[in-house]
């Protein structure tokens, strides 16, 4: 198994050499323009908040994979996890937020130690819909782990799993051998608690994103295709497919500039620049909270260690109010959620 | 200027011929993105046969571009490989079709 940029000593774990490349070459040569300039052009910078509807919490960057396209860079070596003190002070906002929907992820969120106290404390805040993003091999990888699909039914939790593609191949090629048989299981055990099937309030989502250096095509064309080789060859139900663009951010990144498909990648990405993408960007709706507990306006700019720009700037001082009242803050990598049909945690948005 | 050919860099350039003749090549991209639309075959069809003729025709610029294409419908490697042999098994029978005509111009100065 690879390691996490941090532990290989990337350069590019350093979130400062991420921003240097993306504001960097292409961009300042100007071939290609800045996206402050191409949402300018539309009334839309600086690009503000509308009503916040999600707040994704990051529980931790620890995972049991290390999947090539990772914008976490999360894996096994990364020790970065949301203490019970944190979560304490997440669970006051919760009960108080205007949001509506409640997202969990990591890493793996349910490899956080108090992952199951914090799902039982934030489920009875009674939030319309509580996420939780999971790879699935963890419902497989230990014994421990193996109640997971009865538990997220108990709590009605809305799964949302990542699922790069109906084949083995293409999928173990991104995420490591063994994960599509495993994946497979996981599907068919939340299939057998209702999860995912026709007309069912277990709501089942999979996560569509590109093995490689190009953009996801036409989501209800991939759903269609997932819906039918998965339902054909092993008989899995789920509700919908998210497609989502990879961001050109940590093991992405470090992908497209390894394999020279770097500057491609971010010509495809401002070519298939959408403008009515913009106004429904999901930084408009979402506050990202990292497992530190500091706000971030999307798990991208958390990647990029790139604060919220406002006097609230932490979980412990948080005054949704102050927050809603704030500039986002951009760089090049958001063409990634502004291409063809948009791109968010939800799938697309244009 | 560059030094060979074919560019790949040159791909991205392809909207640009519009700016020579505008009326012809908006002409030829609405057409262009009329047949590649959902029709009676669907997209993912249409991006398997442009791909088999892209081969047929030798053009790397639309190798490329369709190889991307299907990967970005999720077409898989064997489908893409199939339509290749697909598209290489006709332009191969229409050399060997030609075996006829030379049987037959054969046999006719042939005693």
């Amino acid at each position: 198994m690879q390691k996490s940029l941090k532990a290989r000593d990337n350069e590019l774990a350093v979130t400062n050499k991420q921003l240097e490349i993306l504001d960097g070459g292409i961009f300042a040569d100007g071939e290609l323009p800045y996206f402050k300039d191409k949402i300018a052009e539309i009334g839309h910078f600086p690009l503000r908040p509308k009503k916040l509807e999600i707040l994704q919490i990051n529980v931790g960057y620890m995972c049991n994979q290390v999947c090539e396209h990772c914008h976490v860079d999360a894996g096994p070596d990364r020790k970065e996890i949301m203490t019970r003190d944190t979560m304490r002070q997440c669970l006051e906002v919760i009960k108080n937020t205007g949001a509506h929907t409640l997202d969990l992820t990591g890493g793996a969120p349910e490899m956080n130690p108090d992952f199951e106290w914090f799902v039982e404390e934030a489920a009875k805040a009674g939030i319309k819909d509580f996420i939780v993003r999971s790879n699935l091999t963890i419902i497989r990888a230990n014994k421990k782990y193996h109640h997971l699909p009865d538990f997220f039914k108990k709590h009605n939790v809305h799964v949302i799993s990542s699922m790069p593609h109906y084949t083995r191949g293409k999928t173990d090629k991104q995420r490591g051998d063994g994960v599509f048989d495993k994946s497979i299981k996981a599907l068919q055990e939340l299939n057998a608690r209702g999860y995912g099937m026709p007309g069912s309030d277990l709501r089942l989502d999979l996560v569509y994103n590109p093995s490689g250096a190009y953009l996801p095509g036409d989501q209800m064309a991939m759903e269609k295709d997932f819906k039918k080789a998965l339902d054909e060859d092993f008989g899995i139900q789920f509700h919908n497919l998210f497609a989502i663009t990879n961001l050109p951010i940590a093991r992405f990144l470090d992908y497209l500039i390894a394999s020279e498909n770097y500057e491609d990648y971010m010509y495809a990405l401002v070519e298939a620049y959408n403008p009515a993408a913009v106004a429904n960007v999901m930084c408009t709706n979402t506050i990202s909270i990292s497992w530190d507990g500091w706000l971030y306006d999307c798990d991208f700019n958390q990647m990029l260690d790139l604060k919220v720009a406002s006097k609230v700037k932490h979980i412990k001082d948080y005054n949704e109010d102050l927050l809603n009242d704030r500039n986002i803050i951009i760089s090049q990598h958001c063409y990634g959620c502004t291409a063809g049909a948009g791109s968010s945690c939800q799938g697309t948005v244009a | 200027m560059a030094n060979s050919y074919y560019d790949p860099a040159d791909l991205r350039k392809f909207g640009k011929i519009t700016e020579w003749s505008e009326e012809l090549g908006t002409k030829f991209f609405d057409y262009y993105g009329k047949v590649f639309e959902e029709g009676a075959l669907s997209a993912r069809e249409k991006s398997l046969i442009a791909l088999a003729v892209s081969h047929v025709v030798k053009c790397p610029y639309c190798i490329d571009a369709y190889t991307k294409d299907g990967l970005q419908k999720g077409i898989t490697k064997e489908e893409m490989m199939e339509a290749v042999h697909a598209g290489a098994a006709i332009e191969s029978g229409a050399t060997l079709v030609h075996g006829v005509q030379m049987m037959n111009k054969y046999n006719k100065l042939s005693m």
